[in-house]
């Protein structure tokens, strides 16, 4: 083989290769939506009084965080039918990285909730509000603008690594281009189509996410 | 569980030298990479500063995987053909070296300013003010986010087994599928890697960082 770029063979897998993106965002959508209410979950459990789960838990999301993404998908896929569950791959991939993103998004509320000042909760003691209340009326609404910045960039971290759930074959971009590869054995444009998608689509993100921060940095003058 | 280890243990720590190798590696092109391209987007020639943004926003910008693969399937195309070891290691350095080369970037900006005009003063050649005033103060202060990035180019290495890179992941993947002991494979890989990350990783940038503050006086 050799550098022979085929405009007719590129227009003919586009739009498989971008109705596979579709499904890298769906993919990368629910992934997200996933860790954040696992890792809000988990931020809060972080917060509690009994030291033994706590610590537990710390140790549990510090594992979480320094063991590769690829090894706990396969782990989670090809474990579930050891014990008698059976999981397809999109639901295996799914909580797969939305359990890793969750780590991440655990400390990013951790770091949300401490900037909070010392003096809302003692306004909310003074109130006598519940604990409840004092999270999700007070602290949470004040922590989510700290948080955002953070946020937004593991947004673009878990599109990224999107490309990981084709290891067991989830249909995303990855995949079609790998299947693409192995029916044509044509790499070039696939793999380049690949790279230029995920180009197109994720430096856009970048920038709205750093314009996002500035202006909500200049709304919360800082 | 004991005698699977006694089975297969030795295969494991096999393919953890081999992602030791691919952790080192990697991390020698990354770091090089990052200074670099890190230098470069502050460098006054804006032909430099085009190439240093072009690589990080190409390299941050897409994912780690389809790089990989990128870099081994499509560049034999243009000629440049490298074995799956190489290709393995370059991939992951190049990918964690345009995020390095930003945490460069901020901490050579982080310098006071006062130091820069005292090396101005001094009538040190810009170079020399770079390599003797700045640089080793940037360090100090990059090295901790550095402990990070680490410890992602190590979980990045976990992909070179998609080349069939004979990592330990690859390994896993192995004996999962002779032995369908799936728990077992793909559990001891993880803790493996948990070891290499917070037993080696953390404590070594550890000691670095205490060794440099030490060595600029500001232990």
């Amino acid at each position: 083989m050799r550098f022979d770029w085929n405009w007719d063979f590129t227009l003919e897998i586009l739009p498989r290769l971008l109705r596979a993106a579709l499904n890298t965002l769906i993919a990368a959508g629910v992934g997200y939506a996933l860790a954040m209410v696992l890792g809000l979950i988990f931020a809060l459990a972080l917060r509690s009084p009994w030291r033994l789960p706590r610590t537990l838990l710390r140790e549990g999301l510090e594992f979480i965080r320094s063991t590769p993404l690829v090894v706990q998908i396969f782990f989670i896929f090809y474990v579930g039918p050891q014990i008698g569950i059976t999981l397809s791959p999109w639901v295996a991939g799914m909580i797969a990285i939305g359990l890793h993103y969750s780590a991440y998004l655990a400390e990013v509320y951790r770091a949300g909730i401490e900037a909070v000042p010392r003096g809302q909760w003692e306004a909310c003691r003074a109130l006598n509000m519940s604990t409840r209340d004092s999270y999700f009326r007070i602290v949470l609404p004040q922590a989510l603008p700290h948080a955002i910045p953070g946020m937004g960039n593991y947004l673009v971290g878990i599109f990224k690594d999107t490309p990981m759930l084709s290891v067991i074959g989830v249909t995303e971009l990855m995949q079609a281009a790998n299947s693409i590869g192995s029916e044509t054995y044509r790499f070039l444009e696939p793999y380049t189509l690949v790279g230029v998608i995920f180009l197109a689509l994720s430096l856009p993100t970048a920038g709205l996410v750093r314009l996002g921060e500035r202006r909500l940095r200049s709304k919360l003058g800082l | 569980m004991w005698e699977f280890l006694q089975t297969y243990g030795p295969r494991l720590l096999d393919g953890a030298l081999v992602t030791c190798a691919q952790f080192v590696l990697a991390a020698l092109v990354a770091c090089s990479a990052a200074l670099v391209a890190g230098l470069g987007r502050l460098s006054p020639v804006w032909p430099l500063r085009t190439l240093a943004t072009l690589y990080i926003e190409l390299f941050r910008g897409t994912s780690l995987l389809v790089q990989l693969y990128w870099i081994f399937f499509v560049l034999p195309l243009f000629g440049l053909s490298l074995p799956k070891f190489e290709a393995g290691f370059l991939s992951v350095g190049l990918n964690v070296g345009a995020y390095g080369a930003e945490i460069v970037r901020g901490a050579i900006t982080a310098v006071p300013r006062g130091q820069w005009e005292a090396g101005y003063a001094l009538s040190m050649s810009p170079a020399r003010r770079m390599r003797r005033i700045i640089l080793p103060q940037a360090l100090v202060l990059m090295l901790p986010p550095w402990g990070n990035l680490l410890i992602e180019l190590l979980k990045g290495t976990a992909l070179v087994a998609l080349i069939a890179v004979p990592d330990l992941m690859f390994v896993a993947k192995q004996i999962n599928g002779t032995t369908f002991r799936s728990a077992e494979a793909f559990g001891a890989a993880l803790v493996i890697y948990y070891v290499l990350a917070r037993l080696l990783i953390t404590p070594a940038m550890r000691g670095l960082e205490r060794t440099m503050a030490r060595r600029l006086g500001r232990a």
